[in-house]
């Protein structure tokens, strides 16, 4: 076992100075350390986005890198984007659409379409399947969790057009 | 008049807690204290165990026990038991930790108790097990040969149970009448249920009182409970408490009692402190039961018009290493019944053989047993229909029993109670518009694109079941399900339920049922489930039994309570009770809406019994115990439409329509998921999914990188209707839906891809419908046409 190193990141905008040993995923840190227990973990292999989170604004897998490599960052969970009362359009979208059965792979999902909504703020059905590749659902054959991310994309445009009146 | 719920597109109250990522699920739950466990699993198939040397391991700081088979039988813990025996079923012992000898790649040699998981992981490369590897089996088939390699000495030849449905000699006389016999050979691939959600365990133990609790990722908590601790551990049931908290998705593969729950129960008693275990994903591959996994020879005997006489199946069953808690009922009293599908034979035999092979354990799987048989039937109609040149929808119509014909005795004892098969049928039809799309489909031909139809008319039983019925069977299990409501003095509703939601949205549809039947506003009502120390004895939820048994049972125990509320109402009002209704929420001496009672003021009366029915007694709660009648029939139309990139052999799917009557629908968004869902794990088995033993009993396709899950862009927007054809004997006339969508989307995409490689003189092949295979045909098909030219 390795000797714990101090790491300093920003989770959902507080920051955290800690010891962690080196091969502390950083799955396991935001569970584990901080209990921010919405992000999920479901595989062992990098395949199913459970675990999404957004590092320095871009979705990763945080069962795919160490805490450690995560020093100096700030880190966004499901726990971050959103609460009741003022849900992120993503959360709202798969609330309102039936986007989640047993809830499992949500936080990951809603985390992943998160990040194709920044960066294409009105994608086509085919871009949001391709965008969420990465994220296995068993229970919804996926139908509501697109619809959801239209939702969202829809609720998004909205809001700037709001915005820009 | 208040907002009726039932048949609301209401959205899940379920959802905010998971959509702001606060579920609850096992491994979310830390407690003070805990520990944790990691198996020490078998890297061989079949093997006998000479030693295992865990010093090095022990020594590791932070290792706090090792747990072998040895000190489990020595502690007196006993084998997992099957729940469902059949007669002359040779069972072998299933060790939570084998002692002896190990009998698939997975099975847990010994555990590891440690201070972190990390440790305890690490501590699992260090236990050197000594093993003398003996020869396997993976393939039912195989297993079943002379001479092949014995997995059980209790068991020879390997044959679990031989067991036959149906009358052969009727059969056999449909045969020797017939036109015509279409025979196929099918396989029905082995499958793993991937819930997304990890099983997990956390087990505590309390030494004053000698309790357990056990979290676990558990569709049924009482059946949990019932075999760990009167049949496992010897753990008396009210020291044995089993909570099941959020879910992350079951299929079946978490109705079944593990062998990692019964170690982390006997390691928290053994190191008197908590202890959890999380399945790597990995880990599940080799532990989760397995579903499918069928070898089977279909012939259909018929007459040129079209006609379907008879039908004799001949299965080899594939059980793995284990009978699990269900396994033997899947391949038989859920396979052999239902594979008169929707079509009126004159004969049905079906003769299954279980057998034992060194495989991790096959058990249901969504569907479990109804999916082998719907892929048996409509397979084996859209063949008959090919070789006799008529069209798949024409054979079907022609051969569906009639809606005057019910009830129903089919020849494999199930008596369908309704139905009504055409009108879902039509409606798919028009939603596709087929005959358009087939004659597209001509065109297309003519261009060389090739896109495929698939017409599946399923029917499924549900509901599980009248218990009498399923005991007769050999289920060791009743089938009723249990409801307690509790009506509190503020007038807030408690519904106690034995069903558990593992993603159906219970908390949403039970809500809606209760509010319209107590006429109270629906976020007054909440639902507890999962946890045995607070809910009646039930049975849990698996065979899409949630809604026409758990849901009937809280129906009836909402109208005791209307009847009580009533009462009370009436000697408030001192009014006769028979002069008594309930209308708007309230209750009132009837017509006369001044002198009424709200719910509120029954509830509070109830409670304090100030002013109070001599002859009733106080408090306002009903608990009913229901058992169902019959199974629920639910049936439907789906059509898949595939096409196949001839060039690389690419199987997509491009349109889906399906039309379900699943009874009346409480929530159409649950619903459609369930229907949406469901569909997606059958286009997988179809068109992905594979499980894949190599010659030596390795599982090769043992984690995501090999084993092909369906994904978002695999699946397109599903087209879908209802019709409505009410179970007559259930209170709300309510069908199961969970696991239509799975039991009919096999058959349908399996037939489209057939359909679409007709022209490549494909008759049948087997699925999964790869681009390799897919390419393999069109290949051979193209080369052969070559040389005839
Ligand atoms: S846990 Fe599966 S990709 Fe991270
Ligand atoms: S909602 Fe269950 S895995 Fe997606």
């Amino acid at each position: 076992m390795a000797d714990k190193v101090p790491i300093t990141l920003t989770v959902n905008g507080t920051k955290h100075s800690v010891h962690v040993e080196p091969r502390t995923l950083l799955v396991q840190f935001l569970r584990e350390h901080l209990s921010l227990t919405g992000t999920h973990v479901g595989c062992d292999t990098s395949q199913c986005g459970a675990c999404t989170v957004h590092l320095d604004g871009m979705a990763v897998k945080s069962c795919t890198m160490f805490a450690v490599q995560a020093d100096g960052s700030s880190v966004t969970t499901i726990e971050g984007i959103g609460e009741i009362g003022h849900l992120h359009p993503l959360q709202q979208g798969f609330w309102e659409m039936h986007g989640l059965q047993c809830g499992f792979c949500t936080p990951g999902m809603i985390m992943s379409a998160a990040d194709l909504l920044q960066h294409n703020a009105k994608p086509s059905e085919a871009e949001i399947r391709h965008a969420l590749e990465g994220n296995f659902c068993r229970c919804t054959g996926y139908h509501n969790i697109v619809r959801a991310v239209q939702h969202a994309s829809g609720q998004i445009q909205n809001q700037a057009q709001a915005a820009d009146d | 008049m208040a907002e009726k719920m039932f048949g609301k597109a209401l959205k899940r109250v379920e959802d905010p807690r998971f959509i702001t990522g606060t579920g609850n699920y096992t491994d979310d739950i830390a407690v003070h204290g805990m520990v944790h466990a990691a198996m020490v699993r078998s890297p061989y198939p079949h093997a006998k165990i000479k030693s295992i040397d865990s010093s090095a391991a022990l020594a590791l700081p932070g290792v706090i026990a090792i747990l072998t088979g040895k000190d489990l039988v020595g502690a007196g813990i006993n084998p997992i038991p099957t729940g469902w025996l059949l007669p002359d079923l040779k069972i072998s012992a299933h060790h939570a930790i084998q002692p002896e000898e190990v009998n698939h790649v997975g099975d847990i040699v010994a555990a590891i108790i440690a201070e972190t998981r990390a440790i305890a992981e690490d501590a699992v490369a260090l236990v050197d097990v000594d093993y003398d590897v003996l020869e396997s089996v993976s393939l039912g088939s195989t297993a079943l040969a002379a001479g092949a390699v014995q997995v059980h000495p209790e068991a020879p030849g390997n044959l679990a149970f031989d067991w036959t449905i149906g009358d052969a000699a009727a059969t056999d006389a449909e045969f020797a009448k017939a036109d015509k016999i279409v025979k196929l050979e099918l396989r029905n691939h082995r499958l793993v249920p991937n819930a997304i959600e990890p099983r997990a365990s956390l087990a505590e133990y309390k030494r004053a009182g000698d309790e357990y609790t056990l979290h676990t990722t558990s569709q049924n908590p009482h059946i949990h409970r019932v075999m760990i601790g009167a049949f496992v551990m010897g753990i008396p049931e009210h020291k044995l408490r089993i909570v099941s908290p959020d879910v992350g998705g079951g299929f079946g593969s978490k109705i079944f009692q593990y062998p990692e729950e019964v170690i982390v129960l006997f390691a928290a008693k053994k190191v008197n402190r908590p202890v959890k275990w999380t399945a790597r994903r990995s880990e599940s591959f080799v532990s989760d039961a397995h579903g499918r996994d069928h070898e089977t020879v279909a012939e259909a005997a018929v007459m040129n018009d079209g006609t379907l006489l008879a039908l004799r199946v001949n299965t080899i069953a594939n059980l793995g290493a284990y009978l699990t808690t269900f396994a033997p009922a899947v391949p038989t009293y859920l396979y052999g019944t239902l594979l008169n599908g929707t079509y009126k034979w004159k004969a049905i035999h079906a003769h299954v053989r279980g057998v034992y092979t060194n495989t991790v354990g096959v058990d249901a799987y969504r569907g479990a047993g109804r999916p082998e048989a719907t892929y048996v039937v409509e397979r084996i109609v859209s063949t008959v229909a090919r070789e006799l040149g008529m069209d798949p929808v024409d054979i079907r119509r022609k051969n569906f029993i009639q809606p005057s014909e019910f009830p129903y005795q089919t020849p494999v004892a199930l008596q369908y109670d309704s139905g009504n098969y055409e009108p879902a049928m039509d409606m798919a039809l028009e939603k596709l518009g087929y005959k358009a799309l087939r004659a597209k489909q001509a065109e297309m031909r003519k261009q060389g694109k090739y896109i495929g139809i698939g017409v599946c008319t399923y029917l499924e039983a549900c509901g599980l079941a009248p218990s009498a019925l399923v005991g007769s069977l050999g289920a060791q299990a009743g089938q009723w399900e249990s409801a307690l409501v509790r009506v509190a003095a503020t007038g807030v509703v408690e519904v106690l339920t034995g069903s558990h939601s593992h993603g159906q949205g219970h908390e949403t549809a039970f809500a809606q049922v209760v509010a319209d039947e107590l006429q109270v506003p629906v976020e007054h009502v909440v639902l507890v489930h999962g946890d045995t120390a607070r809910l009646p004895h039930g049975w849990g939820s698996y065979g899409s039994r949630s809604a026409p048994v758990g849901l009937s049972a809280i129906t009836m125990a909402c109208r005791k309570i209307t009847d009580k509320a009533k009462k009370i109402a009436a000697h408030l009002l001192e009014a006769s009770v028979e002069d008594m209704e309930h209308v708007d929420g309230k209750y009132q001496v009837k017509g006369v809406p001044e002198r009424s009672k709200s719910f509120f003021e029954v509830a509070l009366m109830a409670h304090l019994a100030h002013n109070y029915p001599a002859d009733l007694e106080p408090g306002l709660e009903a608990t009913h115990f229901y058992d169902p009648k019959n199974f629920v029939y639910p049936f439907g139309t789906h059509l898949a439409v595939v096409e196949v990139d001839a060039d690389t052999g690419r199987t997509k799917l491009i349109r889906y329509v399906c039309v379900d009557d699943c009874g009346p629908i409480v929530n159409p968004l649950i619903v459609e998921g369930q229907v949406h869902g469901g569909v997606a794990q059958g286009m997988g088995q179809a068109l992905l999914e594979n499980t894949v033993y190599d010659a030596s009993g390795q599982l090769v396709s043992g984690s995501y990188l090999e084993y092909t899950m369906p994904r978002a862009d695999d699946m397109v927007q599903l087209e879908i209707g209802h019709t409505v054809t009410p179970s007559p004997h259930n209170p709300l006339g309510l069908k199961g839906i969970g696991e239509a969508g799975t039991i009919a989307s096999t058959a349908a995409v399996a037939n489209a891809v057939i359909d679409a490689l007709e022209p490549f003189g494909v008759r049948h092949m087997d699925m999964p419908f790869t681009s390799e295979k897919v390419w393999q045909v069109i290949h051979a098909s193209q080369l052969a046409q070559a040389a005839d030219d």
